[in-house]
């Protein structure tokens, strides 16, 4: 017997960057020399059109080699196995053109799980998705919301330590947004450390903890979200939460 | 036309009566163009693939020259493996000319462009669209071939069928090469060109009705297959 127990310290990620660049013709695309995120999240980054925000999001993933500089994830520069702990959804899901079950079990098949388990597992998603009576339809013929729940469970089935969400209702109605959101929120009450892109405040209001504001390719503004919305310290965030235009 | 119509009545007899002569020609045409698909698909299909998600000097260069390969004429096919299987050729020691197995090299060699450059084609389409996220799932460049290639199988055999299409309704190489022996390499086509010369039209317009039922079938299953697939893939997000 141990004289104290020891409270299960669920440990984060630390994600930093180390002068990240990305040019193309010229242009500077991504310039963020320091970037840290710590803590539970969700981090929402925000930011109008080609401000940078999915290019770094696909950095961070390590699915972009920056031209200059490093990610960095708890203290060592982003690896395999730690890439392998990581998952991302993409703006426009991409569905292999199976059934719905088969496409979460194509992910299942990779961890090496038995049939039984990975029936379970799939069962277990679908349920939490709501896509519980859809297993055996083919994918690509589901709607766009739940589309984009399947691929967030698929996500979910590899179950990441970090889950990267590329402005994943950006396409969506307001109630296929919310069934998102809600997907959303459940895995990172679970402890899955969230990092999304949103062009819509409101959403970043709603989930985020922490906002990285995104202004030509450079972080304009990272702060608690409680301080962003409520006393943004720099003028690109006064102005981008007015509503005119950030250039 | 009175002759006509005899004939017509001859060819439909011939038919339905199961006429020996008749159905082993067209047994021999199958046995010859599946054997040559299969084989040109065992060469095409990882060719195309290798083309799609390979990248190495010259891939550019390739690819033109598969899909210029499509449009191969059968009659130089013909002449350009009579050349190789002949008594003087490279592998005349082999003796396969006019033999079955020379007409499924000559259909091999007019198939396997067209199923690879197809396979190419859909590979590389597919690829497109799921190399981020197959990255993103940790899957390699090369472990993404299998599941590319399921995933495009419905292209993948309109693309089989399509060879298939070819084979079986060529006469020029399998004339060259088979020698148009009966009972030993003559097969649909050959046989309709020569009874047809020969004025024997009953036999000819019997099998070319068979030919045409088989074309036609063919066709059919390759547009079923893609209707299938468009469905399948759905509207909102295709």
């Amino acid at each position: 017997m141990r004289d104290l127990p020891i409270l299960p310290a669920k440990d984060y990620p630390l994600i930093e960057t180390e002068a990240l660049r990305i040019s193309r013709a010229g242009k500077v695309l991504l310039d963020v020399p320091f970037l840290v995120l710590g803590g539970r999240g969700p981090t929402l980054i925000l930011g109008p059109n080609g401000a940078g925000k999915s290019l770094l999001l696909r950095c961070l993933h390590g699915l972009i080699t920056p031209d200059m500089g490093r990610v960095w994830q708890d203290g060592m520069v982003l690896n395999a196995v730690q890439r392998g702990r990581q998952a991302m959804v993409f703006q426009t899901p991409v569905l292999l053109r199976r059934s719905v079950a088969a496409n979460l079990d194509y992910v299942l098949r990779r961890q090496r799980l038995s049939r039984v388990d990975r029936r379970a597992r799939i069962a277990g998603l679908l349920d939490e998705g709501g896509l519980a009576g859809k297993a055996r339809q083919p994918a690509r013929s589901l709607s766009g919301g739940e589309a984009q729940r399947l691929a967030i469970l698929r996500a979910l089935a590899c179950e990441p330590d970090i889950l990267f969400l590329d402005e994943p209702t950006s396409a969506l109605d307001p109630s296929a947004t919310q069934a998102i959101e809600s997907l959303v929120r459940g895995a990172a009450a679970r402890g899955t450390r969230i990092v999304m892109v949103t062009h819509d405040i409101g959403q970043a209001r709603r989930l985020g903890h922490d906002i990285v504001l995104m202004q030509g390719g450079k972080v304009a503004e990272h702060n608690l979200a409680q301080d962003f919305f409520d006393a943004p310290e720099t003028r690109a965030a006064k102005r981008f939460l007015s509503g005119s235009l950030v250039l | 036309m009175q002759d006509f119509s005899q004939e017509f009545r001859s060819a439909l007899r011939l038919i339905l009566t199961g006429d020996p002569d008749l159905w082993a020609i067209v047994l021999l045409s199958l046995h010859v163009s599946l054997m040559a698909v299969a084989i040109a698909a065992l060469i095409g299909m990882p060719m195309g693939a290798a083309l799609a998600v390979g990248r190495f000097p010259g891939r550019r260069v390739a690819i033109v020259l598969l899909n210029a390969l499509m449009g191969l004429p059968p009659v130089v096919v013909g002449l350009l493996v009579y050349l190789t299987l002949s008594r003087s050729g490279p592998l005349g020691v082999l003796e396969l000319l006019y033999t079955p197995t020379a007409m499924i090299i000559a259909q091999v060699v007019l198939v396997t462009p067209i199923i690879s450059a197809l396979t190419r084609q859909t590979v590389e389409v597919l690829d497109a669209e799921y190399t981020e996220q197959l990255r993103s799932l940790g899957v390699s460049r090369l472990a993404s071939v299998p599941t590319l290639l399921w995933d495009g199988r419905v292209a993948l055999l309109t693309a089989l069928l399509a060879g298939f299409g070819r084979a079986i309704a060529e006469v020029g190489a399998v004339i060259i090469v088979g020698g148009n022996i009966n009972h030993v390499t003559r097969v649909m086509t050959t046989t309709i060109a020569l009874e047809t010369s020969k004025g024997n039209l009953a036999l000819a317009l019997a099998l070319g009705t068979i030919l045409i039922a088989i074309a036609v079938t063919v066709t059919a299953i390759v547009s079923l297959l893609g209707m299938r697939a468009s469905a399948e893939s759905g509207l909102s997000h295709a």
